[in-house]
């Protein structure tokens, strides 16, 4: 298979592009030696069918997991918190499976027995990324169970929340309020008939019986299904402002009144069809855009995030231990890279520590023996050990990220919200008018005040616009996640569509990290030192650290003492008896490495063994093919802009790249790259920026719209807004044009609606308002915005080619 | 005409008999998932090595 943008043959696994010299098998070709693998896993049991459903449904499997990272499974109390149901001879477990994406993910976890005797069955529950496992303890643990998945490519997140007992289930609430306003609907509904059907007013019994039994239907549908609306207009009016929930709930409550008067008092049949009509529509919209939105990883918990086991030391030496576990006393042992998981003082080692998941500032802060450490900090040099002081609490870890999701997520309040702007208009318009309909007819006809007052509010209903936006958004984000860009909600379309400046981040962004392929020139390693140099190098989360610790895989990861990261210039350690520099030369070498902030060549990785210089790695920077194709497809008016935290040897390159408009900024410190971002801001641009999730994180809360960009949709990212799957990243200009598209779909089906409204109100202040009428335009005009938006936003996809 | 007082109330009760059923259906995780039923029929089920008896069916764990 064959790529055609770059004409490189494809991994028949999993779909990255294979270099020179990679493993075949039959007349397949792979990228690496893992991918070939799995292949050779599935072919012998019987499992081809895997790849026959789907294109290299694989996922990657050159970067393999620690070995020992599921031990604590063979722990039997936190194996029975785990499982779901355990008897001698059988064992449940749902595992939580992020990387499930296609039909072939489907295939191949419900045929797990096909692998391994001792598993007896699996399920998916493919819209929560979750496998339902049978197996038998006897033949299998559980532990061999989250490795065979492993190495098919579905390593399981397992997280705080799975320990303490299970995940609360999928709101259920919506179908059954969906269902019931249905049912109330239709056959209130099918009640008004006769009356809009000329029912003689001689049949008055027949009248009050359809009368009164529309009454009482009607009652379920204001009394329960349409309960959300009311208590979220209800929670903004305690916070003294009107959300776009609040007109709704007030045409429901005068519709449901005066029909009710109406009713009671015999003189008329009232407006009970439109009322359950309006609380069925939005409840269908709603509903629509929760399954678009279960899709995304947003979705997911915070305390996913966590650490489930971590190294606690004890007398006989490190023993993994699950969270809940950790008391006050206790000395764990943090690995470079690893989270804090309680708030502690450092007993040994000096630390590096970034906050970025707590503060947003990844920027690292040094910590020395005895300082404090708090819970949410990522250690980023060598290994320490921090005294517990403060146990895990769970509630302060969903506190973090409560506080952080409370200050990003908060998608009706935007108070600059171009949907809640305009509702809040329409509701005084309404308002207005009703007034001024009231006092006209007070004047000059006394009994027609109340008819057209309360007609004016029922059936100027902000609903069509509210449908209007959030089918609309629905679609557009539906449509963009089945295209690999993951948005957080939709007021993240607003700003993609409105950014002015695009910021990239260079190494990881713009370049690719997975198939760097570092060149090796100097004195010949020996697997020794080959070990010594690849441990060391895994040490760091840097993608040129990561490319040269993958290029040299070996056997086992051997341990690293005394590991430092001196940020721009390198890495060292000692590891097998020798001691590693990993970096720029100056680093390396030892001579000028205080105020040489440049270094020679960013790609080019220099060894150091024992204090001599033994050669040097040369990694290509190798650009994500297409890139010069893709940026001139922006649209016009978009201005660029790169931060790298590299030297500028690669300025005329880039510069050829981007255009000659582009401006390049190299050695940028994360800070930095947030400042800049900054001033870019106060100048009035709107920035959108692309960057690594993790090292980027305070530069991407800065901006307007961060996108953060992934290999795996398993790294969730607090600081992001959106997450872009890597391989998609060709596809910016036609999701930028999507979502430019989106604000001009909204603005004519909110046209279309007000047109409605305004046929509507000639009838309602006339104070003619019959209930027929109503009946009629308030379906016609949900369904009509309904068929126009999704129509249009699906002809836009197809023809901006998503 | 009359009888519609028996046909109206009798025609209600055959829809309430539908909503409790939606109602159940939903209940019982038949709504969780709408991707997988449609693709799981289409799988093929092959011969596995080693296996004495592949059409061996085991009830799915489906417990939550």
């Amino acid at each position: 298979m064959a790529d055609p943008a770059t004409s490189k043959t494809l991994c028949h696994h999993c779909g990255i592009a294979c270099g020179p010299g990679s493993p075949r098998l039959e007349d397949k070709q792979f990228c690496c030696e893992g991918c070939k693998m799995v292949y050779k896993l599935l072919s012998d049991h019987g499992l081809r069918g895997y790849y026959s459903y789907n294109k290299n449904p694989g996922l990657n499997r050159r970067s393999s997991v620690r070995e020992d990272k599921f031990a604590f499974l063979d722990e039997e109390k936190t194996a029975a918190t785990l499982l779901t149901f355990q008897s001698a001879t059988e064992s449940h477990i749902r595992f939580y499976l992020p990387q499930i994406h296609c039909s072939s993910c489907l295939y191949l976890l419900e045929n797990l027995r096909r692998l391994d005797r001792g598993i007896l069955s699996s399920r998916v529950d493919f819209a929560g990324r979750q496998a339902f496992v049978a197996f038998d303890p006897r033949l299998i643990s559980l532990r061999k169970v989250a490795d065979l998945l492993t190495t098919i490519g579905y390593e399981p997140c397992i997280s705080l929340k799975d320990l303490a007992g299970g995940q609360p289930l999928a709101s259920r609430e919506k179908l059954y309020r969906l269902g019931i306003a249905g049912f109330c609907f239709g056959n209130i509904m099918l009640l008004s008939f006769p009356e809009y059907l000329g029912l003689s007013a001689a049949d008055t019994g027949f009248r009050t019986v359809f009368r009164w039994t529309a009454l009482a239907l009607s009652l379920p549908v204001i009394g329960y299904a349409a309960q959300p609306f009311f208590l979220s207009a209800w929670s903004a009016i305690r916070k003294r402002f009107l959300n776009i929930d609040a007109p709704i709930v007030f045409a429901l409550l005068v519709t449901f009144l005066r029909s009710g008067y109406e009713v009671l008092t015999a003189t008329g049949s009232g407006y009970f069809d439109s009322l359950a009509g309006i609380v069925f529509f939005m409840l269908a919209g709603r509903y629509l855009q929760d399954r678009t939105q279960r899709r995304l990883a947003f979705d997911r918990d915070y305390t996913a995030y966590f650490p489930v086991a971590v190294t606690v030391i004890q007398q006989g030496g490190p023993v993994s231990r699950t969270l809940p576990e950790i008391r006050n006393g206790d000395t764990l042992l943090i690995h470079s890279g690893e989270l804090i998981p309680a708030d502690g003082i450092i007993t040994k080692g000096a630390a590096a520590i970034d906050y970025s998941f707590v503060t947003g500032e990844s920027f690292p802060v040094p910590k020395e023996t005895g300082e404090m450490v708090y819970a949410g900090g990522r250690q980023s040099d060598g290994a320490i050990e921090v005294l517990v002081i403060r146990e895990v609490a769970q509630s302060y870890l969903t506190q973090l990220w409560e506080r952080q999701e409370f200050r990003q997520n908060m998608p009706a309040e935007q108070p600059g919200s171009f949907t809640n702007r305009l509702s809040r208009s329409f509701t005084w318009i309404v308002m207005a008018i009703a007034v001024s309909a009231g006092t006209y007819w007070s004047l000059h006809d006394p009994g027609r005040t109340f008819p057209s007052v309360t007609a004016v509010l029922i059936i100027a209903c902000p609903c069509a616009l509210l449908l209007s936006a959030t089918f609309t958004n629905g679609n557009i984000l539906r449509i963009l996640a089945g295209n690999g860009c993951f948005l957080r909600h939709a007021q993240v379309i607003d700003r993609v569509a409105a950014a002015t400046r695009i910021v990239f981040d260079k190494t990881g962004t713009l370049t690719e990290s997975e198939s760097l392929e570092p060149i090796y020139t100097g004195t010949p390693l020996s697997d020794l030192e080959k070990a010594a140099v690849a441990a060391t190098a895994a040490q760091s989360t840097h993608p040129l650290s990561r490319a040269l610790s993958r290029h040299l895989q070996s056997a086992g990861m051997a341990q690293v003492h005394a590991y430092r990261e001196v940020t721009g210039h390198g890495i060292e350690g000692s590891s097998c008896g020798l001691s590693v520099r990993i970096g720029a030369r100056s680093f390396v070498t030892g001579r000028g490495e205080a105020g040489s902030h440049v270094p020679d060549d960013a790609t080019r990785i220099y060894v150091g063994i024992d204090g001599r210089l033994t050669g040097v790695f040369d990694c290509a920077n190798h650009y994500r093919p297409g890139i010069r194709q893709w940026i001139r497809r922006l649209p016009a008016g978009i201005r660029l802009t790169v931060l790298s935290g590299d030297g500028d040897n690669e300025r005329t390159r880039l510069q050829e790249l981007l255009g000659p408009s582009a401006d390049l900024r190299f050695n940028c410190r994360p800070d930095e790259k947030s400042d800049h971002i900054r001033a870019l801001q106060s100048h009035g641009e709107i920035v959108m920026m692309i960057g690594d999730g993790l090292n980027d994180a305070a530069a991407l809360r800065q901006s307007d719209a961060g996108i953060a960009l992934s290999d795996a949709t398993c790294q969730f990212t607090p600081a992001s807004d959106g997450i872009l799957d890597a391989s998609r990243l060709h596809l910016l200009p036609a999701f930028i044009k999507l979502c430019r598209a989106n604000r001009r779909i909204i603005k004519g089906s909110f046209i279309l609606s007000i047109l409605y409204n305004l046929i509507g109100l000639y009838f309602a202040v006339r104070g003619q308002l019959s209930p027929l009428i109503a009946a009629i335009l308030m379906p016609a005009s949900s369904l009509s915005i309904l068929l126009v938006t999704y129509g249009a936003s699906n002809l836009a996809a197809r023809r901006f080619r998503l | 005409m009359s009888v519609i007082f028996i046909l109206l109330p009798a025609s209600l009760l055959v829809a309430l008999a539908f909503l409790c059923a939606f109602i159940w259906s939903v209940k019982d995780h038949q709504f969780d998932d709408e991707f997988s039923p449609p693709v799981r029929i289409l799988f093929e089920d092959g011969p596995v090595a080693g296996d004495e008896d592949p059409d061996r069916v085991h009830p799915n764990p489906t417990t939550i």
